[in-house]
């Protein structure tokens, strides 16, 4: 975060620049592998917004992507077809992720925030029967 | 020419880079950043991209962040679409003129403004924009209501919604007048596409934004937009509420191609009751008691007219 200006101080028109210098073919960049600036909110964080938190786990994907297409907030981390996890600094525990994902039992679940990802994974839910 | 990209199956999208930032102040279940990030990844071209005051701007754009990976710029409420246009030209002129660094690179220019900024604030200018033949796209994030100021109603808001300007109460069901139909109205400046979306068919978004930016002239996209906050609904059922919208045809997904001929682009299998639509949401709650529930079949028999006429539209090709 840069040194905060008074009111007096700030231009009528802003401009921001997102990267550090240029950047060729962003469309084939990863977000990874771009160099951000410190005025993309990308290098920001909402994580203190979150009440409850996302836990992935691996075991039940299918790599379907509906989390992925439905995140609001860019936080589900997708490379080469496969889903890689959560990222915890712009998600804002929304849940939608775990409403689209269609596996049974749900790959993606939501629990309070202090929660603890390993002993959540060793105790995930049981496929669920279907009523007959 | 640009190449279109190839999207097939929901795994090839997911292998695009997003141009769209996280850590945006956007409320938890925003549907607007979805149907941004449908829209940006829907392309592999440069992009030049505007929007209009309201929830997308300003929780995207908070000095000193910008949630925003590709070129873009914020003026006033009613000047997103005009702001984009004055680009499109000046990149055209200076082409002509030899004057551009890069003369193969061919951005899209794309303009976003919410339903207040589009149906009544911004109205005039985007008339002007679809008039003069730009070769842009405009596409409005309709969530039916002024939700950045609060909830007052904008001409998008349908009938029997509460709102801060139009609240439920002893006396009123809220919200008496029905909702602009800006999609004839486009339609009928004659531009080339028009378009009505909804994020949870995002198949059909995409086919839509790649053939929008694919004709030359304006295009006019309306994408619907549930808003957790003003429809009052829990953050984890946005796409419940797309899904219901679509499927209750209370927003139906259609196009208009040269402002004649509408084809339908989905027709769900099962069609939900529009109640169904209703009670998933906290700004109808009223309607469910026994002195408005008449309002309930009122919405129902205009969804029914409205489908019908689509239907006819259709089949008549005029």
């Amino acid at each position: 975060m840069m040194a905060k200006k008074g009111w007096d101080e700030f231009e009528i028109g802003a401009m921001l620049r997102t990267f550090n210098g240029k950047i060729e073919n962003i469309a084939a960049t990863q977000q990874q592998d771009r160099d951000y600036s410190e005025n993309s909110s990308y290098t920001a964080s909402v994580a203190d917004w979150r009440l409850i938190k996302p836990i992935f786990n691996k075991d039940y994907c299918i790599d379907c992507q509906f989390c992925w297409v439905y995140c609001p907030d860019v936080s589900i981390i997708s490379r080469d077809k496969k889903l890689i996890g959560v990222d915890m600094d712009h998600c804002k525990g929304c849940g939608i992720c775990v409403e689209v994902c269609p596996t049974n039992p749900k790959s993606l679940l939501m629990f309070p925030e202090q929660a603890d990802e390993e002993s959540e994974i060793a105790n995930w839910p049981k496929k669920d029967e279907k009523e007959a | 020419m640009s190449e279109v990209k190839n999207i097939k199956n929901l795994k090839e999208f997911s292998t695009s880079a997003d141009r769209f930032e996280g850590a945006n102040l956007l409320c938890p279940g925003c549907a607007h950043s979805i149907i941004v990030r449908e829209v940006l990844n829907a392309t592999n071209d440069d992009l030049v991209l505007a929007a209009s005051t309201g929830c997308l701007e300003v929780c995207t754009a908070v000095y000193p962040y910008t949630s925003w990976d590709a070129s873009w710029i914020h003026i006033g409420f009613e000047n997103s679409s005009t702001a984009i246009a004055g680009a499109e030209t000046m990149h055209k002129a200076l082409k002509k003129k030899g004057r551009l660094k890069q003369p193969d690179r061919n951005p899209k220019f794309i303009s976003f403004a919410g339903d207040g900024a589009s149906y009544d604030i911004g109205f005039q200018w985007i008339s002007g924009c679809m008039e003069r033949g730009h070769n842009m796209m405009h596409i409005v994030l309709d969530n039916e209501v002024y939700a950045n100021t609060g909830g007052q109603r904008s001409s998008s808001t349908p009938i029997g919604s509460s709102a801060t300007t139009a609240p439920a109460g002893k006396i009123s069901y809220g919200e008496k007048r029905n909702k602009k139909d800006m999609m004839a109205i486009m339609a009928a400046h004659g531009i080339p596409y028009a378009a009505q979306v909804s994020p949870n068919k995002w198949k059909d978004m995409v086919k839509k934004i790649q053939h929008g930016m694919a004709v030359e002239g304006p295009v006019f996209i309306n994408a619907v937009s549930p808003c957790t906050t003003e429809w009052k609904f829990d953050p984890k059922d946005t796409m419940n509420i797309a899904d219901l919208a679509t499927d209750s045809l209370v927003f139906p997904l259609y196009e208009i191609i040269d402002g004649r001929e509408l084809n339908i682009t989905y027709r769900p299998k099962n069609v939900v009751p529009v109640e169904e639509y209703l009670a998933a949401q906290g700004r109808f709650k009223h309607l469910f008691k026994d002195e408005y529930k008449y309002l309930i079949k009122e919405w129902q028999d205009r969804v029914d007219e409205k489908w019908a006429y689509l239907q006819r539209r259709e089949e008549a090709r005029i």
